[in-house]
């Protein structure tokens, strides 16, 4: 076992070596390093043929057209030029749009660009268990709605919305529906030809490809069109202007290929993992899981630890990569909003931990995880001036606290 | 966040852990922050009758710099007076500790916390 041990896989994944090894061939003199825009040499074709090669493989994991498929840096410009591309395209039909106050910042924030521009935009509250209630976004939906952006996995808790039924929502009704699914592609099975999904946000580093990577699905079926975000050579049929990275592009291929063939029997044995790290865990005092534990990823645990902030327990944590919705690791000084949407107090916010494991974690990783994590906030209740009014049977929510 | 050795040694072996009884009259108990915020310290001081500190306690919920913070003010106040340990400035705790700018207001409730034990002590004479 190395320390620390690595339990921020949805953080950012570490790439796959086989991956590493693709990414290579397409850097050097020795290997294709052309540029695919060019028509006029066999170094060009070759690396367009590389790049055929990974619109494929990214659009057989999601059962889509290679066409419908658009590069770009990455999920946070793949939300941008989701939201922003559609509601500029579409804003003489309407300047509504529904999304989520869980959502990750790419959709927030392009949404809060989006109002100063004069968009409406509806922020729906989740459940306590982090989803979000069909009744609630059909009944946000209104005639001048063009677009519902929702993710598919969300980061912090790691929960899994319903994408089937939203999109059942909003297809006949002619709205468009953008899924980020940068925590799911790989984890989640998705198939668009099913699925009533008109835009999908991925990332290339959450699933063991190069950060920096990202991809759009563009439906076809109904057509999408979209007012592109960023000018030039006009590739990616107009929608994502810039040299195609080749070397990003086979990487995100062939990690995308390897999640395909891969990720049932790996989902498998992650989950056996998760479900060994909760319980080791839940029997301790004053733990409370964030989330729905049923309909959730694999791979992700967020538990809080009553009466122990999230900040001092990472710093005893110092063997695990772990993260905290704790404001003090944060550097807004804010509590995490996710936790604080799904209803949870400040104080569990400010406890929280997530745990999130991927393709190299171990039996052995979770097994000193356990011993750790309970070990280590024994003995930081033990300075807890809170457990110890826990413990005196003070009711904390009912003190009058002096807020600063 | 990359805090200073003199932070990671309070936090890895905090100095004066534990609480006295709160209702001893020679006891001054100071209870400052709110959980919500993600800081609450409790700071006790144990006062003679010459009106010196013999001893203190501390138990912080709190970032790595709060638990820090507390158990330093523990160890700064024993053996001063009331008007000394009065004295004491939250300046005087985030550069002994070198906190960044960020953790300052963990210091600023060291501060408070042992002007609210002193406060707590001196009304328990009154009576």
């Amino acid at each position: 076992m190395k320390l620390p041990i690595y339990l921020d896989y949805s953080a950012t994944t570490p790439v796959d070596e086989r991956v590493a090894e693709k990414m290579c061939q397409y850097l050097t003199f020795g290997g294709n390093f052309g540029n695919a825009a060019s028509r006029s040499h066999s170094f060009g074709w070759k690396s367009e043929q590389a790049i055929d090669q990974a619109r494929s493989q990214v659009a057989a994991l999601v059962n889509a057209d290679p066409r419908e498929i658009v590069w770009t840096s990455g999920a946070t410009e793949s939300n941008n030029l989701a939201i922003r591309g559609a509601a500029h395209f579409y804003q003489k039909k309407g300047r509504h749009i529904v999304t989520c106050k869980t959502e990750h910042k790419a959709v927030l924030d392009t949404c809060r660009q989006l109002e100063r521009e004069g968009f409406e935009i509806t922020y729906l509250s989740p459940q306590a268990n982090g989803l979000i209630a069909l009744k609630d976004i059909e009944a946000a939906l209104r005639d001048d709605t063009v677009l519902v952006s929702v993710m598919h996995v969300n980061n912090e808790i790691g929960v899994i919305q319903d994408i089937a039924k939203i999109g059942e929502l909003t297809r006949p009704k002619g709205i468009l529906f953008h899924v980020d699914a940068a925590q799911s592609a790989g984890k989640v099975a998705i198939d668009l030809s099913e699925l009533n999904v008109d835009l999908m946000s991925f990332s290339a580093h959450k699933i063991y490809g190069p950060k920096g990577m990202g991809a759009l699905y563009v439906g076809r079926k109904p057509r999408v069109r979209l007012e592109a975000q960023m000018f030039g050579g006009g590739h990616e049929r107009g929608m994502r202007s810039g040299t195609l990275a080749t070397h990003q592009i086979v990487a995100m291929g062939e990690a995308f290929r390897i999640a395909k063939e891969e990720m049932v029997a790996e989902n498998i044995r992650i989950e056996q993992l998760r479900n060994r790290l909760w319980n080791g865990l839940k029997d301790m005092e004053e733990v409370y899981l964030n989330g729905d534990l049923e309909h959730r990823v694999s791979g992700n645990l967020n538990v809080s630890f009553n009466f122990v902030e999230g900040e001092s327990l990472i710093m005893a944590l110092k063997d695990l990569a772990v993260s905290s919705g704790s404001a003090c690791t944060s550097s807004s000084l804010e509590p995490s909003y996710v936790l604080r949407a799904i209803g949870r107090e400040d104080e569990l916010a400010h406890s929280s931990i997530r745990f999130s494991m991927g393709r190299y974690t171990t039996i052995d990783d979770i097994d000193y995880t356990i011993k750790l994590v309970k070990d280590k906030v024994q003995k930081l209740r033990e300075l807890s001036p809170l457990w110890e009014m826990y413990l005196d049977g003070i009711d904390i929510s009912q003190v009058q606290w002096a807020a600063h | 966040m990359a805090y200073s050795e003199k932070v990671m040694d309070h936090y890895e072996n905090p100095r004066n852990v534990g609480s006295f009884e709160k209702d001893a009259t020679d006891v001054g108990t100071g209870m400052v922050g709110a959980p919500a915020c993600g800081d609450v310290m409790k700071l006790q001081i144990r006062v003679n009758k010459a009106g010196v500190i013999e001893d203190a306690r501390f138990k912080t919920y709190g970032c790595g710099s709060a638990i820090a913070s507390s158990s330093l003010l523990t160890e700064w106040v024993k053996g001063k007076t009331l008007s000394e340990a009065q004295e004491i400035k939250n300046s005087d705790i985030a550069e002994e500790l070198a906190l960044p700018p960020v953790k300052v207001h963990c210091s600023v409730l060291a501060e408070d916390a042992i002007k609210a034990a002193i406060s707590d002590y001196q009304d328990k004479q009154k009576t």
